[in-house]
Order: C-alpha cells, then structure tokens, then sequence
C-alpha cells in the first residue's frame, strides 16, 4: 500500500467538511477532503427545498452543496470523491481505498465529518413482514431527486418533525399521495406552521400520540398497523413507508478509533475548540450532534479550522505520527510532550434531564463557541443553571422562548472563564 | 446453461425433478450434474433460490454433537459438516471455525453438561470438554453475571448461507441442470408411470421425483399419495445487531437444552454481526415470516442475561424464518421405489449442515429406483465472491483493485461492496431477479443504514441490469 502526507485531512464533504476546508485551503494549508460517494456535498445533495446557504430560503440543497463544493476547491482544497476512509493506520493515519487503490494519508491534523443518519426501521425494532417500499428520508430523496426512481402511490410518513415534512414534500414531488403522518409525541414537533401547512394545504392527517406498530404486506408493503395512545388501532392502506429523523451520528470512524464519544450525542466528545481525545484530531458537523442545520455545521466547519490552524501552528512540534505503527489506535497523550499537554483542555460538561444532550460536551476556561442543547420535553420560558463541584457558574434565562424537542437551545459561552480546568464535570441543569 | 423465470415449461420429461431450491435441493441438483447422462430440473416455486428456510436460519456449521445417536440426521450432519466444511473452503464460502460454549445457568443445566459432553462421544464429537466459571468467563468476559459453566464444543462454526445455497445451484446450472423459478408446484401425479407436475407455467413431466420442497414438503407428499408425516411451520425470529458489536462475543453461545425447550443463542456471524434468537413458535399459516413485538421483547429479556452489553448496540436487521418441524425426531427420507420417488423431508434446522451428505443418500436411493446413473464426472470446481470479514473482500485485495477499479469503488458504505461485486452478482449464472436477491449475492444494503446512503444507488444499478 502507498502511503502519502498530507497537512490535513478532512473525512467527509457535507457543509461541515467542505467549509473546514476552504477555511483552512485559504490560509494556505494543504487540506485533502476525502468523500466517499460520487460528489460531494453530502445530505444537502438531494435536499430539493430551499432554505439553504446565509440567505434566508436562498438555495436549494443541491445548489447549496455545489456553491460549498467549488468554494472549497477554488481555495485549493483537494477534494476527491469516491475514496472511502476505512480505517485508522496511525494516530493520524487513515487508510483509504478508491477506484486508484489503497492508499495511507498521513495527516497533521484529521477533521472527521462524517456526518448522521437516520435510524432504520430496523434499529426502531418495528415488527412485521419485511416487504419492498420500506425508506428512509435520505433514501428517498435520493430515490425521487438523484435518480429519478418510483417510489410507490401513497406513503405513509413515520415522524412529524421539519426532515419528515421534507419527505412528504419529496413523495408529493414524485407524484405520490402521502397518507399520513404519524408521531409518537403528543404534540407535532415541528414548526407550527408547517403542521398547518400539511394539514390545511396539502390535507395531509398529521397523526399525533400514535405509534406504527407493524408493517403489512408480501412482495410489496400493502399497509402499516397504527395504535393510538388511546388504545384505538388502524390499519393505514399503503405501498411506501418513509421512517424519518431519529437520526444517529456516522461514527464509525471515532470509535474504530477509539475516541471518546459522549453518552448524550453518541458522537465524538468535543471540547469548546471541537477536539477529540485524541490529539491532532477533531470533530465538526452532524457526527456531533445528530442532527442540527446545514448552517450549523457549516459554523462548526468554519469554527474548527481556526483550532486546526493553532494545533498546526503552535500546538504541534514535530509530526509523531509513524505511519508504520498500525497497532496503537488509541488516544496517545504522553504528560512529558508540549503538545499533548495542552490537549484537550477542559472537563465533561453534562447536560442533566430532562436535556438530552449539549454539545460541545467538553469545557475549557478558554472555549467561545456557543453550545447547543436539546431537550426531552417541552420547557416554557426556561432558565439554565451552570455548575462545577457544587459552584453556580452562570445562570441564563429564556424569557420569551419555549424550548421544544426536535429544536435546538442556544447557551453563550460567556461564562467559560469561571471554570476550573482542574475541577470536576460542569452541569447544565434546567428550572 | 438454463436458467427460466417465466415462459412455458419443457415438454419433454426430464429424468430427474428435484421440486424446490432450497440448500437441501440445490445439493441434490448439484449431486445429479455430476452424471451428465442424466436430463435433471430443479423447480422452485419462489424468484430464487435459498428463499424459504435456507436464508432465514442460524447459519451454524454443526458438529452434529447433539444429535440424537445413531438417528439418520446424526450421521447426515457429521458427514455433511465435514463434506461442507471442505467444500467452503475450495469454493471460497467463508466458514470461522469460532466453536461453541453452552452456557449452564443454574444446577440442573450445569448437571446436564457431562451427559451432553457423552452423547457428543457417541456422535464422534470427542473433543468437548466442560469449563468452570473462571475459564468461561475468561473466554467471554461480556457475558452476563451467573453463568455456572459450559461444554465447549470446538468444532462448531459459523458459515455463509446464502453463499452455499448459491455455489450448489451455480455448480448444478453449469453443469446442465434447468433451474425453473417461479414454478410453484400447484398439484402432482403420477399417471402412466411418468411423474407430472401442474405449474401455472404449465406442466412439467419427470420420470423420477425427488421431494425437497421444505414447508411444503408434506402436501406435496400427500398430493402424490402419501402420508408420512405433517410439518408444522415453526417460526425463529431473528435479530441481527451492529458490527460494533462483534467484539463482544467470540463463540457461539448455546443455551443448555432443557425440557422447556432450546431457548435462543448469541453467535457472530461471518459477515461480522451478532445474531440474537431464534424463537420457536410453531404456527399453523406456512408464510408468515412476520416478525412480532412479543417475539422480540422476549429474544431482548433473554439477552439481558445472557450478553447484557449486546442490548446497548443498534439492531441492522430483524427476520424470521420457518422451520419445517414433524412430529417426528429424525428426517424423513425415504424412496417410493415404485413410484420413481424421493421424499426428503422434517430436514428442520441442520439441513445446511447435512446438504451435501443428504444429497449423496438421496442419489443412493434413486439408484436404488432402478435409475441408471451413468458415468460420473468430476464438476468444475466454483469460485464464489467472498462475504466473509474474517477473509479479504474485493476492495482489500490490491491486485483485484488494480486490474479492474470498478472493485475500489465502494456503492454499500457500510459493507464496502464495489460496485465491481454487484456487476458480477448481475451477470452471474444465477443471477438475481429483486434487490433482496442482490443483497443475498453481496450484502450491498444489508448494513446498518439499511439504504439511507446507498439504497437508490444500488436500485440504480439492479434496473440498469448485467448490461
């Protein structure tokens, strides 16, 4: 196998991938982008809605990933399309196979952004026959918007939230009548008025408190068993079933790598700079946090490369990785190197339920990037409390916002320099 | 080489019918090429073969240690796992020899371990030996507290199914066997000394017939006149868990048999998962492979114990498959010397392991029919695309990669299959009629996103067709 250095390396070219590396192409690094499918861009490829990009509602998906895809490679970031990262080689060493062979970069630095996807209806543990005319919303969209497929006449959508909208928008774009959709939670989770768009608009059912119980049907779906929390059931005729959100980060990397992850995102941990645990190594994107905006991750992307420039400029020394070490994937922090002392700072910083997650999910008095929550339950005019060891740190209200589930919560990150780096977890709890 | 899914069947009888393409029916079909003389078909009601039972089972290479002594399908496994086990490793199906532990739970299992380690003996299975808590647990760390001890058996394996099923029907095509899908044998008779079978392609004529139609073995049985036995349908769910999980257990775990019944297994299987079940719920509709709430409530509740830290890991699949189940304990083979017929049935859950030694008692008795053979020939050995995580796939193999870079272009992320590997699949000599038959070939949408990046891909390249 070939093996080659580079400044960087980029796994994956979503909106986080891509604006990582046009940061740092800019600046003057070697930045290489390894993506694993056919053109880059990521999800926003077959997103067909507007709404993406600094204007509001400007671009499409699909526009907006070639807008992201060109600015990147005009700063001379290498972008290489269908090269998949495999493994890990090294403590920055990645190995790679392509239509040209296998191939170990070795990299100074490696920023993974692989990205998120939604859970199967596999993994949601839905009982029944195993038919055709089971997707999920990537699927789908690429099914109707890539390659032109047909998908079936009526559909049922599984979720309620803005990416299961989306998919009902994609089947009523191939010419398919979406049924319903159907959501565990009590109260429709996505923005208002999209549900009364579905509901009034399109006439579309928006079926609430009701969970699909079993999916029908031999060859081809022929309908999904529906219960309400009531105790009523259904029977929902349908040839397509489209299980949308419940998305879960793209992880495989970090933990082939051994990373840290964090228990609440089940992506990389992060500290404020977005490092893993291990050095050289950092994390941007829906990988962290399954899933915000194509904006967000795009900030991340940006955000990031200012910490890779640091570790690539005054963080480093000299490179340590041995490309032909292959046996040692591990986070190797030795106390005695300058650069590993310095990495990463900060302690765990928890978000106690009902927040499901925060993100980033390690703190350092230094950190400046504002972190992203996600709650379990609806909070009306909340108010978050920070503590170490017991120490209020910060306290931040919301007065004119309810949080909901399926949106994200912005906190500051005004208040980092009150903590002690040689403390214990911070907490974020919520009244 | 013919392979017919649709259009009218050959009017002119054949010397052999093997009626359904399942592993037990494959192996026979493959057994008969080797006598080229002989005019054979293999008819399968389905789109594919491997469709019933065969693709929906444990995929256990067995030792055949637990068999009952002495019985027909003790020595049809312990021949057939050999025969098998030897014919994988020349054609390329991926077997791990991982052997298996049954796990005592409380004193009666426990006391019930040397009996089985005896019985084993009798099976000449004689390299079992009982294990003490602290050498099980040093051999599965993961599992849960409280087991008491276990029989390891070395030998037991895990193997590709869907691999072998498909190498015997590939032998059998290429060596002159007619593959008829979707022929669903709707009534049989035996009129004027020659076999007829009514499909809704039209009849098919045989002068001998061999009865390997799984579930639907006894109504066949009893359509040609015969009554010896009744399968009752009896369902396993199954559920498949990320290859995360993989590390988490390195043997096949057996549940100690009891008079409550077999209870369910953990074991790895050969494309790297963990495979949890199967249930056991005897039913009476021969189709309903539906998975169901309680089924796989109760297959988590038992893995609590049995490997806790499994249940923290994503599920990629969830199936189940029937198992033909008699009221008998044994197989039912038997010839029908004067109707020109074999019976090949109750082959329940070993008849992958046992295919090949099946096939070789079957062509026995259809000698023992009066059917003349003729000469035998050796076939052309074949050589399947490896499955398998514990050998080299496609895009690991750097001389593969460079001859053709359609091998380096991965389609499937999570189980980095080329698009190289779906071509092949397409244009093989048995090739898939629907995704899931392309999927069974390759893996390809068979990983944990289960489409999310490349299910329209893989579509796409399925419509495009070999071409």
């Amino acid at each position: 196998m070939t093996s080659r250095q580079v400044d960087v390396l980029v796994v994956g070219s979503g909106p986080a991938g891509l604006a990582t590396a046009a940061r740092l192409a800019r600046t003057g690094v070697r930045v290489e982008v390894l993506e694993r499918e056919q053109s880059p861009g990521g999800v926003p490829r077959h997103c067909a809605h507007r709404g993406f990009g600094s204007l509001p509602h400007a671009l499409t998906g699909p526009a907006h990933a070639r807008l992201l895809a060109e600015s990147a490679e005009r700063a001379g970031a290498h972008v290489r399309t269908g090269v998949t990262a495999l493994d890990w080689a090294g403590p920055r060493a990645l190995t790679t196979v392509g239509p040209r062979g296998a191939e170990t970069l070795v990299a100074r630095a490696v920023v993974l952004a692989t990205g998120a996807r939604e859970r199967p209806r596999a993994a949601r543990l839905v009982p029944g026959t195993r038919p055709a005319g089971v997707y999920t919303t990537g699927e789908l969209q690429q099914a109707v918007h890539l390659y032109g497929q047909r998908i079936g006449t009526r559909a049922v959508i599984v979720g309620a939230e803005d990416v299961s909208h989306a998919a009902a928008d994609t089947v009523r774009a191939a010419g398919a009548e979406v049924v319903a959709l159907v959501t565990e939670l009590p109260r429709a989770p996505a923005a208002p008025v999209r549900t009364v768009t579905a509901r009034l608009r399109f006439r579309t059912p928006v079926l609430t408190g009701t969970t699909v119980t079993e999916l029908l049907g031999r060859g081809r779906l022929s309908g999904v068993r529906v219960r309400h929390r009531d105790g009523r059931t259904a029977t929902l005729r349908c040839d397509t079933v489209v299980f949308t959100g419940d998305f879960v980060p793209d992880h495989e990397l970090a933990r082939r790598g051994a990373l840290t992850l964090d228990p609440g995102t089940r992506g990389p941990a992060v500290d404020g700079a977005l490092r893993t645990s291990r050095p050289g190594v950092f994390a941007a994107g829906s990988v962290l946090h399954a899933v915000e905006s194509a904006a967000t991750a795009a900030g991340e992307g940006a955000h990031v490369a200012t910490a890779v420039r640091d570790w690539l400029t005054d963080g480093t020394g000299p490179d340590r990785t041995d490309p032909t070490d292959q046996t040692d994937q591990t986070d190797r922090r030795d106390p005695a190197d300058p650069a590993d002392r310095y990495w990463p700072a900060g302690v765990p910083l928890v978000a106690d339920p009902p927040l499901l997650r925060i993100v980033p999910n390690r703190v350092a008095p230094a950190d400046r990037l504002p972190y992203l929550l996600r709650t379990a339950v609806p909070l009306t005019r909340p108010v978050l409390h920070i503590t170490q060891d017991g120490r209020p740190l910060h306290r931040e209200r919301f007065p004119l916002t309810t949080a909901v589930p399926h949106r994200p919560l912005t906190l500051t990150a005004h208040w980092t320099h009150r903590v002690d780096p040689g403390g214990g977890p911070v907490h974020v709890t919520v009244t | 080489m013919t392979v017919t899914a649709s259009g009218t069947l050959p009017v002119e009888p054949y010397d052999v019918v093997v009626v359904g393409a399942g592993v037990v029916g494959c192996a026979i079909a493959r057994r008969l090429a080797h006598h080229p003389g002989l005019r054979v078909a293999l008819v399968e009601a389905q789109d594919d073969v491997g469709q019933g039972t065969s693709k929906a089972n444990t995929a256990i290479l067995h030792t055949g240690f637990d068999a009952v002594p002495g019985s027909l399908e003790a020595r049809l496994v312990r021949d057939g796992s050999r025969e098998l086990a030897a014919y994988a490793a020349e054609s390329g199906i991926p077997v791990e020899r991982v052997g298996a532990l049954l796990v005592a739970w409380d004193e009666e299992q426990l006391a019930t371990l040397p009996r089985l380690a005896e019985k084993a003996r009798r099976n000449d299975c004689h390299d079992t030996r009982v294990l003490g808590p602290a050498d099980l647990y040093a051999r599965e760390p993961h599992l849960g507290p409280g087991a008491l001890g276990a029989l390891h058996v070395p030998g037991e394996s895990i193997v590709c199914p869907w691999t072998t099923t498909l190498a015997y029907a590939v032998q059998a095509v290429r060596g002159g066997v007619d593959l008829h899908l979707n022929s669903p044998v709707a009534h049989a008779g035996h009129p004027d000394g020659v076999h007829r079978l009514d499909t809704p392609r039209g009849p098919l004529h045989a002068r001998r017939l061999v009865n390997a139609a799984g579930l639907h073995a006894d109504t066949l049985d009893r359509s040609l006149g015969h009554d010896d036995f009744s399968v009752t349908p009896r369902r396993g769910q199954l559920v498949v868990h990320d290859k995360f999980a993989r590390a988490l257990v390195h043997h096949i775990l057996l549940p100690v048999p009891t008079a409550l019944g077999k209870g369910v297994l953990v074991a790895p299987t050969v494309y790297g998962n963990v495979l949890l079940g199967p249930t056991a719920e005897d039913l009476d509709d021969k189709r309903d492979t539906g998975s169901t709430a309680e089924g796989l409530a109760r297959l988590r509740e038992q893995c609590r114990r049995i490997l806790p830290a499994l249940l923290d890991e994503e599920v990629t699949a969830v199936y189940a498959g029937l198992r033909a189940a008699t009221e008998h304990d044994d197989y039912r083979i038997a010839a029908h010397p004067g109707h020109g017929y074999v019976t090949v049935g109750g082959i329940r859950s070993t008849g992958l392991t046992a295919s090949l030694a099946i096939a070789e008692h079957v062509t026995g008795l259809l000698a023992g029919t009066g059917l003349d053979l003729g000469p035998r020939r050796p076939l052309e050995p074949v050589r399947m695309p490896n499955l398998g995580e514990a050998f080299p796939r496609p895009h690991q193999r750097p001389e593969l990669v460079a001859a053709d870079p359609e091998y380096g272009t991965l389609v499937c992320h999570c189980e980095r299959v080329s698009r190289g590997e779906i071509r092949d699949a397409l244009a093989g000599p048995v090739p898939p009629r629907s995704l899931e038959g392309l999927r069974r070939r390759t893996r390809a949408g068979a990983g944990r996103c289960q489409g999310f990046y490349c299910g329209a891909a893989v579509r796409a390249l399925f419509e495009e067709g070999p071409g």
